[in-house]
């Protein structure tokens, strides 16, 4: 008997995590990808999705397994097992979610690396001028932010200021000032974002990119798009009674058509 | 301070009021003062449900149609505030704390009982004066969060009457804590050791533990935004050199923590609910303790993964990356023995039963989409979206306050003396388990996808799902209509139950229901062994039941 409760708890187990990893490839829950580090993000998403459909489907399964198999039948009297405890099958779900959990934290860590997180901005950038791999939101706690923004020349630099219910976006190249954000496909850029009343935040769903704008402490985001099209810029943190509406959209361009746009709204000539 | 098992201690029974009566009056008993807690936080539910109903009613169109946008902020504010500081933390902690504590750890009151009953008055007041500004001048309209500068431009009053009424709240709270702190240390029976308490003793130390340590750092800091709002101070006003970051963490430092305060006393509720209807002992009570208290502390050091996208420096970010991944460790401990309790046992498929299995399905989704949350790269595409929302209402709703429910089919026969009717019962958890799952399920998809939390207007494309979603919404306004039912007939002419109708161990079973004044008529039953189910011995339950 106990080689039978082996035998399908290891084919439970294995039908489980087949049924994950199933879920996960064929539920998409994602908008397109549309910048370098969206695959990034949905490669750590797909590992999160399996891991948490697993888990979840696994759990719901013992439960009601347990109500019907273990329910009190009717005219059944008397209690269940006496078992107060069992110190080897303890030690194993504390054991297991820890290296789950081990692995998770690492694995996203690594995620985060590739993303560019992890890579100080208060630092001279010359040895990353060639890293083609995206670096992403700075933040305050950064260091000196002109430094970063200006010191990777084939970055293009934007500044964004945002304030109740707007984004302004201006272009120092050319001293372009615009309502939407105007980007090239395959150049990264760095948005250099302050508010001028109170906290906003910069979100693109389809970039999977997101940094607060506050007020008093310039924060940084660098991305770069590889997708042509039209994505909608949303502020993601409660700035007032027009929050909902506080809306704008990042057009992508192809190089030829950004370089065209940015001649035809300059001030200066370029 | 009157440390004493004695009864003489206490008032006079003739100077309390008798009756229905005793529920208005200051009293001093702390199953009067724990119905107290029950039935107001009841009441503040039910209006903090009409406003997430209001909410579901504006989110049906895209558009801002329903209610001016003003209207809306103060309504998601005051509703996110009520159903945390009205109704979750006061049930979980002060209604079934001061009914249970004192049975379970042997003595006839809480340590401080006028301390406790000053704790509860604070609740009413409050509640009335932060419900009232929304007819006077408007209520706050910044959130439940309060982020300056926001709360610090939009009108003061409301924001004002905000601090002063969630200052009190927490000041009713920390009486709270230190109350159970001194009765579970000092108020047990000679004789009764810690281990050998039951689970809820557990969960409502390491919960007090958490609001003595934490409130008091969210009272000086809403006192501080005060100041900025009244005497134009400028700790937290960019525009006068102060820093809204700091604010954040100081919320934070309380308000991660309050997500514990509203979970783990319900995780010692479940443990006491679950032993009882699946006749079993409940499954390591060693590691569950241990569990507890692993989760408390680190609960305390994960705040800033609410602040992913504030602009954190990166090692800050991996540090709560970490620490906040690893409170999955001690809480899937929990959820595995609960599993286990189950596993083998003579399951009664009662009301009680089924809000706390509902309440591991929901709350295991709730915490896979937790950890997914705590890392970095993954938080900060969905930071502040309806997944977010979707991820906290599966703790809180499908977490709290299921189990709320499930201790209220549980100890209704204590309490009055009277049962409730089981199919009424079950109908109320099937409506609000599809109900729930309805309106809160689709919102993961919502956030994944470009929807901002706090919202009135939406783009278009997220109309259907977020009308899926209202309708689930409907459900669980309808879910209340079996339950109101069921507690006004069964209050009236319920079954009698008897003193224990569970056939249960723990201390509050072994004596009449409703329990007389000081709990106990003789000397206060020493229980070695609360969960000491199960057929192996089967002289235990029937000593337990003598």
């Amino acid at each position: 008997m106990p080689k039978l409760s082996a035998i399908l708890t290891l084919t439970s187990s294995l039908i489980l995590g087949v049924l994950g990893v199933w879920i996960a490839y064929n539920v998409d829950m994602l908008p397109v990808s549309a910048s370098m580090n969206a695959p990034v993000y949905d490669e750590l998403y797909r590992v999160l999705f399996i891991i948490g459909a697993i888990l979840f489907i696994g759990m719901t399964a013992l439960v009601i397994y347990s109500l019907i198999q273990f329910r009190r039948r009717p005219g059944e009297t008397g209690d269940g097992i006496d078992l107060e405890g069992n110190i080897s099958l303890e030690i194993f779900w504390t054991a297991v979610p820890a290296i789950v959990v081990l692995f998770v934290g690492l694995y996203s860590y690594d995620i985060y690396d590739r993303m560019g997180g992890m890579q100080p901005l208060m630092h001279d950038h010359s040895g990353q001028m060639n890293n083609q791999a995206e670096r992403v939101w700075g933040g305050i706690g950064s260091g000196p932010i002109e430094s970063s923004s200006t010191k990777n020349s084939s970055s293009l630099p934007i500044e964004l200021t945002a304030m109740q219910f707007a984004f302004i976006f201006h272009y120092p190249k050319g001293d372009i000032i615009s309502g939407e954000l105007h980007v090239p496909v395959g150049r990264e850029v760095s948005l250099k974002m302050e508010s001028k009343d109170v906290i906003h935040a910069f979100w693109v769903p389809q970039f999977r990119l997101k940094q607060d704008v506050i007020p008093g402490q310039p924060t940084i985001l660098n991305f770069t798009p590889t997708k042509a099209g039209n994505f909608p810029i949303v502020c993601a943190e409660l700035c007032g009674p027009y929050h909902g509406g506080m809306r704008s959209n990042v057009i992508v361009d192809e190089p030829e058509d950004f370089d065209t746009w940015l001649k035809e709204n300059s001030k200066e000539s370029v | 301070m009157t440390i004493s098992l004695k009864p003489s201690n206490s008032p006079p029974e003739k100077l309390q009021p008798t009756g229905w009566l005793k529920y208005l009056s200051f009293s001093l008993d702390h199953k009067v003062i724990g119905l107290q807690y029950l039935v107001c936080g009841f009441l503040f539910y039910l209006i903090g449900g009409s406003l997430a109903g209001a909410i579901r009613v504006e989110l049906i169109s895209p558009l801002s149609d329903f209610m001016p946008r003003e209207v809306y902020n103060q309504v998601l504010t005051l509703h996110g505030t009520i159903m945390i500081f009205l109704w979750i933390v006061p049930v979980v902690n002060g209604a079934f704390g001061n009914y249970l504590i004192p049975f379970y750890v042997g003595a006839r009151d809480m340590a401080f009982p006028r301390l406790n009953a000053v704790a509860f008055w604070l609740i009413p007041p409050s509640g009335l004066m932060l419900i009232t500004s929304y007819f006077i001048n408007g209520a706050a309209q910044s959130g439940w969060t309060a982020y300056p500068p926001l709360s610090i431009t939009t009108p003061a009053a409301g924001q004002i009457i905000w601090i002063l009424s969630v200052l009190l709240l927490g000041g009713s709270s920390i009486f709270g804590g230190i109350n159970f702190i001194a009765t579970i240390l000092k108020l047990r029976r000679p004789g009764l050791k810690l281990m050998q308490l039951p689970m809820y003793c557990w969960a409502m130390l390491g919960t007090s533990i958490l609001v003595v340590l934490s409130t008091p750092v969210l009272a000086g800091t809403l006192i501080l935004l005060s100041f900025d709002i009244v005497a134009h101070t400028g700790f937290f006003n960019p525009s006068l050199g102060g820093n809204v970051i700091v604010y954040q963490h100081l919320f934070w430092f309380y308000s991660h923590p309050a997500v514990y305060i509203m979970v783990l006393p319900a995780f010692g509720l479940v443990s006491e609910i679950l032993p009882i209807h699946s006749r079993k002992p409940l499954f390591g009570y060693i590691t569950m303790v241990f569990s507890i208290m692993g989760i408390v502390v680190l609960g305390l050091v994960v705040w800033a993964h609410h602040m992913f996208t504030s602009g954190t420096p990166p090692w800050m970010r991996l540090f709560f990356t970490i620490a906040t991944a690893f409170i999955a460790v001690p809480t899937g401990i929990k959820f595995f023995n609960w599993v286990a309790t189950l596993w083998g046992g003579k399951i009664s498929l009662n009301a009680a039963m089924l809000f706390s299995c509902g309440f591991i399905i929901n709350f295991v989704l709730g915490g896979i989409t937790g950890v997914a949350l705590a890392q970095v790269p993954f938080d900060v595409h969905v930071h502040d979206t309806y997944f977010v929302v979707a991820h906290f209402h599966y703790i809180v709703y499908g977490g709290s306050v299921f189990v709320i429910f499930s201790s209220i089919y549980h100890w209704f026969p204590k309490f009055t003396g009277r049962m409730l009717n089981e199919n009424l019962g079950r109908l109320h958890f099937v409506i609000t388990f599809i109900g729930f799952n309805l309106c809160f399920a689709p919102q993961h998809w919502l956030g994944l996808n470009g929807m901002p939390r706090r919202v009135a207007e939406y783009d278009p494309q997220f109309q259907l799902i977020n009308q899926i979603s209202s309708v689930g919404a409907l459900l669980m306004a309808l879910s209340t209509l079996p339950f109101l039912w069921n507690i006004l007939q069964s209050i009236l002419y319920g079954a009698e139950a008897g003193d224990n109708p569970w056939n249960a161990l723990t201390p509050e079973w072994l004596t009449s229901s409703p329990p007389p004044v000081e709990n106990w008529k003789g000397e206060a039953p020493l229980v070695l062994e609360p969960y000491g189910y199960g057929e192996k011995d089967s002289n235990k339950t029937q000593e337990g039941m003598k």
